[in-house]
C-alpha cells in the first residue's frame, strides 16, 4: 500500500516573518527526499506544518489526496505521518523501554485499555524490544531517557518514530551531535528503510556526503522558499545551492533578478 | 499479580507498607476504643482519597482543586439517600451509584471544557467550581442540611449497638463498629488495587507520557485531552467512593467533614509528603499525617509536662500542645526538604546492590 504526500503553496507567517513561503512539492513513495538549506531556512517549520505541530497560514497538506491541513497532530500521526524531532523530544523520566513501548502501543491502537497491565502485553513488549535492538539501545532499556548520552537520546528519538511504523518518515537532522560510531547505526537504518518502496522518507541533513549517498532527490529551502528541487547531482551543482547552502559565492554576482 | 506488576520496590519501603497495612487490618483488635478506630478509618479513607488525587497529579500531571468536591459528592450521596430513604443496603447502593454518576458527569464536563487548553486554566476552573459547589451545598439546606449537615442512620449491622460476636474466643467482641471499619478497610484495599492496575496499564502509561511531554504524546497519536479527561473522571469516581465510605463511617455528612478546603490542603500535604506518582505514597503519607494530626498534640502534651516538671520552662514552651500546628508545619517543611520526591521516592531511590 503506497502513499502520496503533497504540499500546495504551504505557507506560515510568524508576525511579519514568512518562515515557510508557498512551498509546493509532491513526494512519491520509494523516494528519499533530502531537504537542505541554511539554519533558519524553515526546514523544521516545514516538517511541523506537514505533521501538524503548526497550522498553516495558507496552502494545503494532502495525504493520499485528502486535505489534512486542518487536522490535529495526533490524527495525522494516526494517518501515518511519523516524526523524529531535531530537538530531542522524549519522555525524560520514563525508561528507554517505556518510551519505545509508548510508541508501539500507539501503533497498536491501544489508547484507553486500563485493565490489562503492561506486564501481560508480551506481544507489544517483544515488538518494543526488537526496535530497541535495531538502534542498539537494548542494554540501556532500564535507564531513564534523561540519563542517556546525547547520542543515545538521538537514537531513541529515531526509535520512537520507527516504532510507529509510519508511511511517511520525517527525519530532522537525525545524526546531529552523534559520535562517528553512532551515526552509522541511524544511517544504516534509513538505508534499510529505503528498500521498502511503499514509504516516503524526508530527511533534513547538513552533511553533504550523507545526502549524496542516500537521497534520490534534493529540495533546497532558503528563507522559507523552495529554490531548487531535483536530482542530487544537478541540485548540488546548481549555483543557487552553491550560494545558499554551501556558502560559496556564485561567479556572476549581481546577475540574479 | 495482585499488585499488577508494580511492587513497591525497596526493602524498607515494602516493610513499611506491610507494617501499615497489617496494623490497619488488625486495628480494631490491636487498639480498642473509639479514638484509635476513628484514626484508623481516617487513614484508610485518606489513603484512598490521596491515591485518587495522585492518579491525577502524580500520573497525569494535572493540578486540580476540586478533589474535595468529588469527595463531598460521595459523602452527600450517601447522606441524602440514607436520610431520605432510611437505613438499608439498597439506599447505600443507590446513594453510591448516584454519587458516582454525578461525580463522573461533573468531572467529564469540567475536563472537556477546560483540559483542552493549558492545565493552569483547568486548575483555576476547578477552584471556581469547587467553591461554588461548597456554597451551593450549604445553601440547599432542605437537601443537604446546610451548615449542620445530615446525621443519618446506617443499616443495623453497622451500628455500634450491633453485636456479631459477643465475648467470643479470646474475649473477642465484633460489634457493628468493627464491621463498619472492615467495610471501609476492605473497600479501600480493593479500590487501591484497582488503581494500581490502572496506573500499570497502557492507559496509565499514556498518562505518564502526557505528564512528561504532552507535545510528544500527541506526535505519537495520543489525543491527550481524552486521556486527561478520563483521568479526571476516574479520580473523581474514586474520590466519591472515599467520600461515601467516610460518610458511612461517621454516620454524618456536613460541609466541614466533606467539602472544607482544609481537606484539599490535607490532600496536597499528604501527596507531597508521601511522594507523587507512586500511589504507595498515599498510604505512607496518610498514615503519617493522620497519626501526627491526632497524636502529635498528645505527644507534645507529655513532653510539655515532663519538661515543665524538670524546670526547663523556657524550652517547654516550644512543646506547648497549643503549638502542635507549628510543629506539623515544621515537620512538613523538613520532609519536603529532605525528601523532595516524597518518602516513597526517597526509599525507592536507595542504591541497588
Ligand atoms: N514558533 C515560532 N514562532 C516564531 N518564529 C518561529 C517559530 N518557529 C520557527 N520560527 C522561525 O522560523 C524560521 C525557520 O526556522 P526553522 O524551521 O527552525 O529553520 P531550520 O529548521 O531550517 O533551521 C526561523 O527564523 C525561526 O526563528
Ligand atoms: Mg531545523
Amino acid at each position: 500500500m503506497s502513499v502520496s504526500l503533497e504540499t500546495r503553496g504551504l505557507t506560515i507567517r510568524f508576525g511579519g516573518h514568512v518562515a515557510v513561503d508557498h512551498v509546493s512539492c509532491v513526494f512519491r513513495p520509494g523516494e528519499l527526499t533530502a531537504i537542505v538549506g541554511p539554519n533558519g531556512a524553515g526546514k523544521t517549520t516545514y516538517f511541523n506544518l506537514i505533521s501538524g505541530q503548526l497550522r498553516a497560514s495558507e496552502g494545503q497538506v494532502l495525504l493520499d489526496g485528502a486535505d489534512i491541513t486542518a487536522e490535529s497532530a495526533p490524527l495525522r500521526a494516526r494517518r501515518g505521518l511519523g516524526r523524529a524531532f531535531q530537538l530531542t523530544n522524549l519522555f525524560p523520566n520514563l525508561t528507554v523501554a517505556e518510551n519505545v513501548r509508548l510508541a508501539v502501543q500507539a501503533k497498536a491502537g491501544v489508547h484507553y485499555d486500563m485493565l490489562r497491565p503492561w506486564s501481560l502485553r508480551r506481544d507489544l513488549i517483544a515488538r518494543a524490544d526488537k526496535i530497541l535492538e535495531s538502534v542498539a539501545l537494548e542494554s540501556r532499556r532500564a535507564h531513564t531517557a534523561a540519563a542517556l548520552s546525547h547520542g543515545d537520546q538521538r537514537k531513541l528519538e529515531v526509535a520512537l518514530m520507527m516504532a510507529l511504523e509510519p508511511r511517511v518518515y520525517m527525519f530532522d537532522e537525525p545524526t546531529a551531535g552523534m559520535s562517528v560510531d553512532e551515526a552509522p547505526i541511524v544511517l544504516d537504518l534509513i538505508a534499510r528503510l529505503k528498500r521498502d518502496t511503499s514509504k516516503i522518507i524526508l530527511l533534513v541533513e547538513h552533511k553533504m556526503d550523507v545526502v549524496r549517498s542516500l537521497a534520490d532527490r534534493i529540495i533546497v529551502l532558503t528563507n522559507g522558499a523552495c529554490v531548487a528541487d531535483g536530482e542530487p547531482a544537478a541540485v548540488i551543482a546548481s549555483p543557487v545551492v552553491q550560494e545558499a547552502y554551501l556558502g560559496i559565492a556564485p561567479k556572476e554576482k549581481g546577475n540574479a533578478a | 499479580m495482585i499488585l499488577s506488576g508494580n511492587p513497591p520496590r525497596g526493602k524498607l519501603l515494602t516493610a513499611l507498607l506491610v507494617l501499615v497495612v497489617v496494623v490497619l487490618a488488625l486495628a480494631p483488635f490491636l487498639f480498642p476504643g473509639s479514638k484509635p478506630a476513628n484514626v484508623a478509618a481516617k487513614i484508610c479513607v485518606f489513603a484512598l482519597l490521596v491515591a485518587s488525587y495522585d492518579l491525577l497529579l502524580g500520573y497525569a500531571g494535572i493540578v486540580s482543586f476540586a478533589h474535595t468536591m468529588f469527595f463531598g459528592i460521595g459523602a452527600y450521596g450517601i447522606a441524602i439517600t440514607l436520610y431520605a430513604l432510611g437505613p438499608s443496603w439498597g439506599a447505600i447502593l443507590l446513594g453510591l451509584g448516584a454519587a458516582i454518576l454525578v461525580a463522573a458527569l461533573f468531572a467529564l464536563a469540567i475536563g472537556l471544557f477546560s483540559l483542552r487548553v493549558q492545565t493552569i486554566f483547568f486548575a483555576m476552573v476547578t477552584l471556581a467550581v469547587a467553591s461554588a459547589f461548597a456554597v451551593l451545598a450549604s445553601q440547599l439546606s432542605w437537601l443537604t442540611g446546610g451548615e449542620d449537615g445530615r446525621t443519618f442512620r446506617v443499616p443495623e449491622m453497622l451500628r455500634p449497638g450491633f453485636r456479631l460476636i459477643e465475648n467470643g474466643p479470646f474475649g473477642i467482641t465484633i460489634s457493628g463498629r468493627t464491621l463498619s471499619y472492615y467495610l471501609v478497610f476492605c473497600s479501600v484495599v480493593v479500590l487501591f488495587l484497582v488503581m494500581l492496575r490502572i496506573v500499570e496499564s497502557p492507559f496509565g502509561r499514556v498518562l505518564q507520557a502526557i505528564r512528561e511531554n504532552p507535545f510528544r504524546a500527541e506526535a505519537l497519536g495520543y489525543r491527550i485531552i481524552y486521556h486527561r479527561t478520563l483521568a479526571n473522571v476516574l479520580a473523581a469516581v474514586f474520590a466519591a467512593c472515599a467520600g461515601a465510605l467516610n460518610a458511612l463511617w461517621l454516620r454524618y455528612t456536613g460541609p466541614d467533614t466533606s467539602l472544607s478546603f482544609n481537606i484539599m490542603i490535607d490532600i496536597l500535604l499528604i501527596v507531597v509528603i508521601g511522594g507523587m506518582g507512586t500511589l504507595y505514597g498515599a498510604i505512607i503519607g496518610a498514615a503519617l499525617f493522620v497519626l501526627a494530626e491526632n497524636y502529635l498534640q498528645t505527644l507534645m502534651g507529655a513532653a510539655f509536662g515532663a519538661l515543665n516538671a524538670s524546670g526547663a520552662g523556657f524550652v517547654a514552651n516550644f512543646f506547648n500542645p497549643d503549638r502542635w500546628l507549628l510543629w506539623l508545619g515544621i515537620l512538613f517543611i523538613l520532609s519536603v526538604y529532605f525528601f523532595p520526591t516524597g518518602i516513597v521516592g526517597k526509599l525507592r531511590a536507595e542504591p541497588k546492590s
